[in-house]
């Protein structure tokens, strides 16, 4: 059985390494050398890429992802709960409900992104209706900024919210709820003293499953913020295309992947169940 | 306690305005014969326009055989590999295969690029569609295995004990017992990972080569200048058409 | 007596615990062998170390002389029906029987598969999916599975545990009549003593990976050679480190010459039709119970009594 084992799982091993570990540890190598003349790559090895990411002009585009992504979470938090409770409570429907949050994220993530810069450019719809209304006067500057790739950002991962805070609604056991009501409390002091606390490994997990991407997100600024908005994943991708600084482009991938690898550990460390 | 209060129900129908609005009213758009927002009349001929521009026709050729080749390569590498693991886990595999699925884009698309020009060294071969495919497998086998583990967390594993009871070999009983049983889970996960490379453009546009234009990579050039009625056209298409493929991958997954 | 199952000495360790410690044992062809034991004594892990589930630490499997230790499941002549069947979900039941038989090389599976059917009475149930017959029948089809290998020895995994009670003794009286019609050794395995008592040729007591005890139900049950195989099968009553069953204490109002006797109240006396049951307690405290076919005079609750046996009633370990 072992053998047989062994060969079913070898193909995957060689392409996780040769295609995904590989990769990355050319990365961590790259990181630590230099930028050649024509923007190869040259020795010495040495970790002066990191200590660029101090420097104001790149400090500012991390402080910028993390906030980005950290209001996208809690805006995706607040949006997502009563979502989630609603499809909880909806009894034989919820499977329906379910696959309504699931089905448009599995639809092209370029083109909701490209549906976004259609509703709220300068001639886009929502200033077209607000100005019909006559609630404007000039069109409002939806679109190329931090708000554009935000809304974007909670748009496409909401669903990531959803689903875990769905799962342990789920798991609720209803005695609870019925436990409290009798014991005197009114359904909005049930929600926060007894739902609330009890939703907490999901809250923990649809908000890390949300701040991850969101940090990393690449297309979303490049696309709702215009250059307006750079993120740590137009930075990496400047690098490596335009700007050819290799080594400081990984240095910044790694410390990206440093950031998810921790939110992860925190996350694996309190619950156990295996994501795979 | 199960009682709707009637904001919940409203805010939910709200919430899930927003969901799915945007795409209608980008597909519903697509019909409009100007190219401002600005109704001004139904007509098809973005659709035209879209089906007749023939950049649109081979990018959308180079994603379909792209899409194709990579999903045929990580359905076959992570139905085994799901299979392997449900026997026996191995952290990891499982632990890579995790961090796979977490680690941003533009994360393993600098880094396959960075991967590829370094073996360009040893290797006379450039960026080209054979690049492209073998990204797409590396991240959609993850996307594999974890559709068919699920479904076989629902396969008693004391079935495959009777087959070898009665006389079939390990492979004798992965064949005839366990895997017609995970067949719709292994169908469900090729329709994902084909739409998870089709729609691919952050790893792809860094590891396409100059032939190898994919359709995201020109949608986006086109969207990156600005709104364009074609893009809408194209957008409808695919929204439809990848729709339809994620509802039979759902469904066949609960079958 | 030609021996077709052999154990030596096998034992299974596991990291956490050792669960089978040692056993040694042989069947007969033809014989109806039930190893018996409450749960976690180690009787399921030996039917897989049998069926080649599970590998010895240490010791010898050996089917009609040959080592078959190391061999795989499906290179061994033996046959397992499972506690839940396992039959196969996308199979018929008629393609479920074949599925062996097609294994090997051969022809008329689908005659051989419709007599198995036929041995088990479910006639006329082939196409049927195994979700679409009773619980019952499915255990049927996972014997008839089974039978039609002809192998040389058959194991049983508590097959009448997932049963309705009420069903329990009859199909326990048809696998005895199958395993007489077809003769083929059957090792099955309980921790139900009513069913093994009634089911077995001989049966092997086990207790926390020990067997205890091999021999006829007669044997086991009137010769127990250790106090739990006592205790395990059947009622027993402990008196001052003596043991004696309900069927052999008597009751009398006064005590008998030259026998051995108790004091004791009774405390309640249940009319069963065949016998009576009566529950007394000795001046210590502790209870007893008698069951007697007759009473020359009525007992109530609260009779001081006196309990006597026949000293070669007693059973008595160290």
């Amino acid at each position: 059985m072992n053998r047989l084992r062994a060969w079913f799982l070898a193909p995957t091993w060689t392409v996780m390494v040769t295609l995904f570990l590989a990769p990355l540890a050319i990365i961590l190598a790259y990181s630590l050398l230099t930028r050649g003349a024509y923007g190869g790559l040259s020795p010495p090895w040495t970790a002066e890429s990191y200590g660029r990411l101090v420097d104001p002009i790149y400090f500012v585009i991390l402080w910028r992802s993390f906030w980005i992504a950290g209001l996208s979470t809690v805006v995706c938090l607040l949006l997502g709960f009563p979502l989630a409770l609603f499809i909880s409570r909806s009894g034989p429907r919820k499977n329906l409900y379910l696959s309504l949050v699931i089905l448009p994220f599995w639809t092209s993530f370029l083109i909701r992104t490209y549906a976004w810069m259609f509703l709220l450019r300068d001639t886009g719809l929502v200033n077209t209706f607000l100005e019909k209304l006559g609630l404007i006067q000039g069109p409002l500057p939806l679109l190329y900024n931090n708000f554009a790739v935000i809304l974007g950002l909670v748009y496409g991962y909401l669903p990531f919210m959803v689903l875990p805070l769905y799962a342990t609604l789920e798991r609720l056991d209803p005695n609870l709820l019925e436990a409290a009501a009798d014991l005197g409390a009114k359904p909005g002091i049930t929600l926060l003293r007894v739902i609330l606390p009890l939703c907490e490994p999901g809250i923990r997990a649809g908000s890390i499953l949300v701040f991850i991407p969101c940090l990393g997100a690449y297309l979303t600024p490049d696309l709702l913020g215009g250059g307006k908005s750079v993120m740590i994943g137009n930075l990496i991708q400047n690098q490596f295309t335009t700007a050819r600084d290799w080594p400081f482009g990984a240095a910044v991938a790694l410390v990206l992947m440093a950031v998810v690898m921790t939110l992860l550990m925190i996350l694996a460390g309190r619950d156990s169940e295996d994501l795979l | 306690m199960k009682r709707k209060t009637p904001a919940l129900a409203i805010y939910a129908l709200a919430a899930y305005l927003f969901l799915h609005l945007p795409l209608l009213i980008l597909a519903v758009f697509s019909f409009n014969s100007s190219r401002f927002t600005v109704w001004q009349g139904f007509s098809l001929n973005w659709y035209g326009a879209a089906l007749n521009d023939s950049q649109l026709i081979e990018s959308s050729w180079n994603s379909l055989i792209i899409a194709i080749f990579a999903t045929a390569v990580s359905t076959v590498f992570g139905t085994l590999c799901a299979y392997g693991l449900w026997k026996r886990n191995s952290k990891p595999l499982a632990t890579s295969l995790y961090l796979n699925l977490v680690t941003p884009e533009i994360v393993t698309g600098i880094s396959l690029l960075a991967f590829y020009q370094w073996i360009f060294r040893f290797l006379r071969v450039q960026l080209g569609m054979h690049t492209v495919i073998l990204a797409h497998v590396a991240f959609s086998i993850a996307y594999v295995v974890i559709v068919v583990m699920a479904r076989l967390r629902t396969v008693d594993v004391r079935l495959e004990e009777a087959a070898l009871d009665l006389g079939a070999n390990e492979w004798q009983a992965f064949r005839y017992v366990t895997l017609p049983a995970i067949l719709p889970g292994v169908v469900a996960a090729a329709l994902l990972a084909f739409t998870v490379s089709f729609d691919d453009y952050v790893i792809t546009s860094l590891v396409a080569g100059v032939n190898s234009e994919t359709l995201p990579m020109v949608i986006y050039a086109i969207a990156r200048r600005g709104v364009n009625p074609i893009v809408n056209a194209i957008s409808a298409l695919i929204v439809v058409g990848f729709g339809c493929l994620i509802m039979i991958s759902q469904r066949l997954q609960s079958t | 007596m030609e021996c077709v199952l052999e154990l030596r000495g096998v034992s299974k360790q596991y990291p956490s615990h050792h669960a089978v410690k040692g056993i040694s044992l042989s069947l007969a062809r033809g014989e109806f062998f039930s190893l018996l034991g409450p749960s976690g004594c180690g009787k399921t892990t030996t039917l897989r170390m049998v069926a080649g589930f599970e590998e010895p630490t240490s010791g010898q499997v050996l089917l009609n002389g040959a080592d078959i230790t190391h061999q795989k499941p499906y290179q061994r002549n033996v046959s397992t029906v499972f506690q839940n069947y396992a039959l196969f979900p996308h199979l018929t039941v008629q393609q479920n029987v074949e599925f062996g038989l097609r294994r090997r090389p051969g022809n008329h599976f689908a005659q051989r598969a419709l007599e198995a059917l036929d041995l088990v009475r479910l006639a006329g149930k082939e196409a049927r999916r195994p979700s679409e017959i009773s619980g019952g029948e499915r255990q049927r089809v996972a014997l008839a599975r089974s039978l039609v290998l002809a192998p040389d020895v058959l194991l049983l995994d508590e097959p009448l545990s997932a049963l309705d009670p009420n069903l329990r003794k009859q199909v326990r009286a048809e696998l005895k009549a199958i395993q007489r019609r077809v003769g083929i050794t059957f090792l099955f395995v309980t921790h139900d003593q009513e069913e093994a008592l009634s089911l077995s040729d001989r049966l092997g007591v086990m207790n926390a990976g020990q067997l205890q005890q091999v021999g006829t139900p007669e044997e086991i049950y009137l010769r127990p050679s250790t106090r739990f195989v006592a205790s395990f099968l059947g009622d027993i009553n402990w008196i001052d480190g003596v043991g004696v069953r309900p069927e052999a204490t008597r009751i009398a109002k006064q005590p008998p010459d030259e026998r051995p006797a108790r004091p004791a109240t009774v405390v309640q006396s249940t009319f069963l039709g065949n016998l009576i049951h009566v529950e007394a307690r000795l001046a210590d405290g502790q209870p007893v119970t008698a069951e007697i076919s007759r009473l020359s005079a009525s007992v109530l609750a609260g009779d001081p009594v006196y309990l006597w046996w026949e000293p070669a009633d007693e059973l008595v370990f160290e």
